[in-house]
């Protein structure tokens, strides 16, 4: 295993986890959203502003949360 | 391969149980402990779910789900299965895990660590997972809806008041273990206060500032909060501003309640949301830094396999093993509220029924990890230690000298000079009297990551893992509260409909205030008991969680039975059995028990006969009333839940009978099979090549 090799594996791991703590957060929620969005071609797509008011509202209007 | 992996699991699972068996008479190791429920854990994933999933429930991997169906990349979205797994267990993981085990180690280490793990792999994991792939099949239906459609509308009423009345004692319960981790402490008072300002700023910055960068506001709060810890700590050594956060537990308790009643009615994007991100990060960041700490660190548990509180004289709470430890831990071995958000929220992520097992099986498993992490935090105090922290002035006595004689006489060695040294070095006055679990817990964190990390710091991870804790149970508080609050609207929109509109501002208000009011009231009973309250009140929760979690097992039993897999109903039904015979037995014992540090009508007749009598001190006589009040309440109430919980069963009963004699039973309500066409997702967005198309 060469030195790039690991450089490159720690960068992959670190990347993973970033993405991975983006996602569970909703931190990349809005970048899904606008990928979904181009596909399905209905007019403009929401403001990041609004996409997050939209979905924290909707969070917290049901259980989303236990003991 | 995955035969000899099976083995080599099964012979670790057994080596360690059996470590655990073998060295009953002198202090084990917490890693035989971790070692053999990583192996439960393994084994029970690896076969039993895998049975479970393929034969029981038929998992379709080719079947599309709602997620792909209505994909609409907001709350439909299919989801890459590790980051719904995270996603699911950051809403199940609440504080629940850590406060039953430290309170059910007053039977010793062995009972509260053996249901865990069972409860777990045959009860709770099945129950989430087989909620979360019936929800699925059925459009990502609520457990209520499930209820209704399935057994009828007396199930669904049923799954409606059961979890409203579980929030209310839930969060009374929780408030409580805020409540006396606070009392007389300025580090965490100041500490704990700290966190909502900086709730709301990480609210403004994702709301007005820099909409949606979740990650980097949570940074700044989870950097800030910590910041809070350390200030706290100034405080404590500042003369004046000691006084100032030094309160006792009635303001602190109306604190908790007023803060409630606030958050209740601010909008969710200041103080709900935000503080809801700080409590995720803390939560995840420190059940990942606890485990790395208890495998560094493989302390000794010093509290006994078994103490002689079996016998239910214990001073935590009353009742003997059976059927009380089953009734203190239900958050880690079976938890019903998990049925809420397996259904609901999670199914409209499952991009696959392929991912039920690990997301609904997988995530209840870490769940029970954290329980098991809280009862090795608990045990490997001295034992003598950890029954000072967690017994209330009114069974051991309020002095210290009393109190270590009580405890020491229990044959559990423990001294006011012990208890002072711990105290100072946790940067307290005093640790004695601090029921709920909190500080126990918090002070076993702090030794275990004291000696991991640096034993120089250990008051300042005492006071971390308080605030931990509490960031954790105000953001359950906050999100419980609202939760109530849609509830009580839902059923008095039936009464009068403006009450039923959920954006109505006199409908919030009222509804908002009525639920606070309900958890206040029970919250402030727990209060002036001098027992602590606790001790009444946790019971109590657990009796109604078990309730919802048979709610759920009978929806499934009535499901499995309906689909024609009658032959299978066992997998469901009997952790149902188990849970009726518990919750029955603790329920009766609760009701009718003569010993008043059991039954809770004995308790209200005693305290009557005192109060008559004119034995009680002035203070005790003045709160007599109210906790005879509430005793004979709580007594209802339980009576109450076990009616409830028999009629579902019964409901349930019916359903199945009227298929087996084949009667006509109500239409099953999956969703129509549609193939799959997903490709398989990657894990981040950048790179996604989600959708089907």
């Amino acid at each position: 295993m060469t030195v790039r090799n690991v450089r490159a594996a720690i960068g992959q791991t670190v990347a993973a986890t970033v993405g991975w703590l983006r996602a569970i957060s909703g931190d990349d929620a809005y970048e899904r959203y606008l990928i979904h969005h181009a596909r399905s071609h209905e007019g403009p797509p929401m403001s990041r502003r609004a996409f997050y008011e939209e979905r924290e509202k909707r969070k917290w209007s049901g259980v989303s949360r236990c003991c | 391969m995955n035969k000899i992996v099976g083995v080599l699991l099964a012979l670790g699972g057994a080596i360690a149980l059996g470590g655990i068996a073998l060295y009953r008479h002198e202090p084990i190791n917490a890693l035989w402990i971790v070692t053999a429920a990583v192996c439960v854990y393994a084994l029970g994933y690896r076969f039993y779910a895998a049975w479970v999933a393929a034969r029981v429930l038929s998992v379709d991997p080719s079947r599309a789900t709602p997620a792909e169906r209505y994909d609409n990349g907001r709350d439909f979205v299919p989801t890459h299965r590790w980051i719904a797994f995270g996603h699911h267990f950051a809403a199940i993981a609440g504080p629940g895990p850590l406060v039953g085990p430290t309170l059910a180690a007053q039977f010793g280490y062995l009972p509260g660590t053996l249901w865990i793990l069972v409860g777990a792999v045959l009860g709770g994991c099945v129950q989430d997972m087989t909620i979360l792939l019936l929800s699925t099949r059925r459009d990502g239906r609520s457990l209520g809806q499930m209820a209704r459609d399935e057994l009828g509308p007396f199930g669904g009423f049923a799954a409606l008041i059961g979890t409203l009345l579980i929030m209310i004692l839930l969060i009374a319960v929780l408030g409580l273990v805020v409540v006396n981790a606070m009392k007389h402490s300025p580090w965490s008072t100041a500490t704990i206060f700290a966190t909502v300002p900086v709730a709301m700023l990480v609210g403004v910055h994702l709301r007005r500032l820099r909409p949606g960068r979740i990650l980097e506001a949570s940074a700044l709060g989870v950097a800030l909060v910590l910041l809070a810890v350390l200030a706290g700590g100034w405080v404590d050594t500042h003369p004046q501003l000691r006084g100032v956060f030094d309160w006792s537990s009635l303001p602190l308790a109306g604190f908790v309640i007023g803060y409630g009643w606030i958050a209740a009615i601010l909008p969710v994007w200041l103080l709900l949301a935000p503080r809801d991100y700080l409590s995720t990060f803390l939560k995840l960041g420190t059940v990942a830094l606890l485990a790395v700490a208890i495998v560094l660190l493989h302390p000794q548990i010093k509290m006994p396999a078994l103490t002689s509180f079996v016998d239910g004289h214990g001073p935590l709470f009353g009742g003997k093993i059976f059927p009380f430890v089953f009734i203190t831990i239900a958050c880690g071995a079976v938890s019903g509220f998990h049925a809420l958000i397996a259904s609901g929220t999670t199914p409209k992520l499952i991009a696959s029924e392929a991912d039920v097992r690990l997301i609904g099986y997988g995530s209840m498993m870490l769940e029970s990890f954290v329980a098991i992490m809280a009862m090795i935090a608990a045990t490997l105090l001295d034992p003598g230690v950890f029954f000072a922290i967690n017994s209330g002035a009114g069974v051991v006595g309020s002095a210290p000298a009393a109190a270590v004689h009580t405890i020491s006489s229990w044959g559990f060695p423990v001294t006011v000079q012990q208890m002072q040294t711990l105290a100072h070095e946790m940067g307290e006055t005093t640790l004695f009297a601090r029921t709920g679990g909190a500080p126990s817990l918090a002070v076993g964190m702090a030794s275990i990551f004291g000696s991991t990390f640096g034993r120089g710091l250990l008051s300042v991870w005492y006071h971390f893992a308080i605030m931990f804790e509490a960031v954790f149970i105000l953001s359950t508080l906050d999100a419980g509260t609202r939760v109530g609050r849609f509830m009580l609207q839902d059923l008095l929109g039936h009464l009068y409909a403006p009450l039923g509109r959920t954006s109505w501002y006199p409908s919030v208000l009222f509804s908002s205030t009525l639920v606070v009011a309900g958890w206040g009231y029970f919250l402030y009973v727990g209060v002036i008991d001098p027992n602590g309250g606790v001790n009444i009140l946790w019971p109590l929760f657990g009796i109604a969680n078990q309730m919802l979690a048979a709610i759920a097992l009978s929806v499934a039993t009535g499901i499995l039975v309906k689909s024609g897999k009658a032959r299978y109903a066992a997998v469901t039904l009997l952790p149902l059995a188990w849970l009726a015979i518990v919750t029955t037995a603790a329920a009766w014992q609760k009701i009718m028990s003569a010993d008043p540090r059991i039954g809770l009508l004995a308790a209200a007749r005693s305290l009557a006969t005192h109060l008559a009598a004119g034995t009680l001190p002035a203070q005790a006589a003045a709160a007599a009333p109210q906790l005879i009040f509430n005793q004979r309440l709580d007594a209802w109430l339980t009576g109450i839940f076990t009616a409830v919980l028999w009629l579902v069963i019964l409901d349930m009963g019916r359903v199945c009978a009227r298929k087996l004699r084949g009667l006509p039973v109500s239409a099953p309500s999956e969703a129509p099979y549609q193939a799959a066409r997903l490709q398989p997702l990657a894990l981040s967005a950048g790179l996604s090549q989600e959708g089907g198309t």
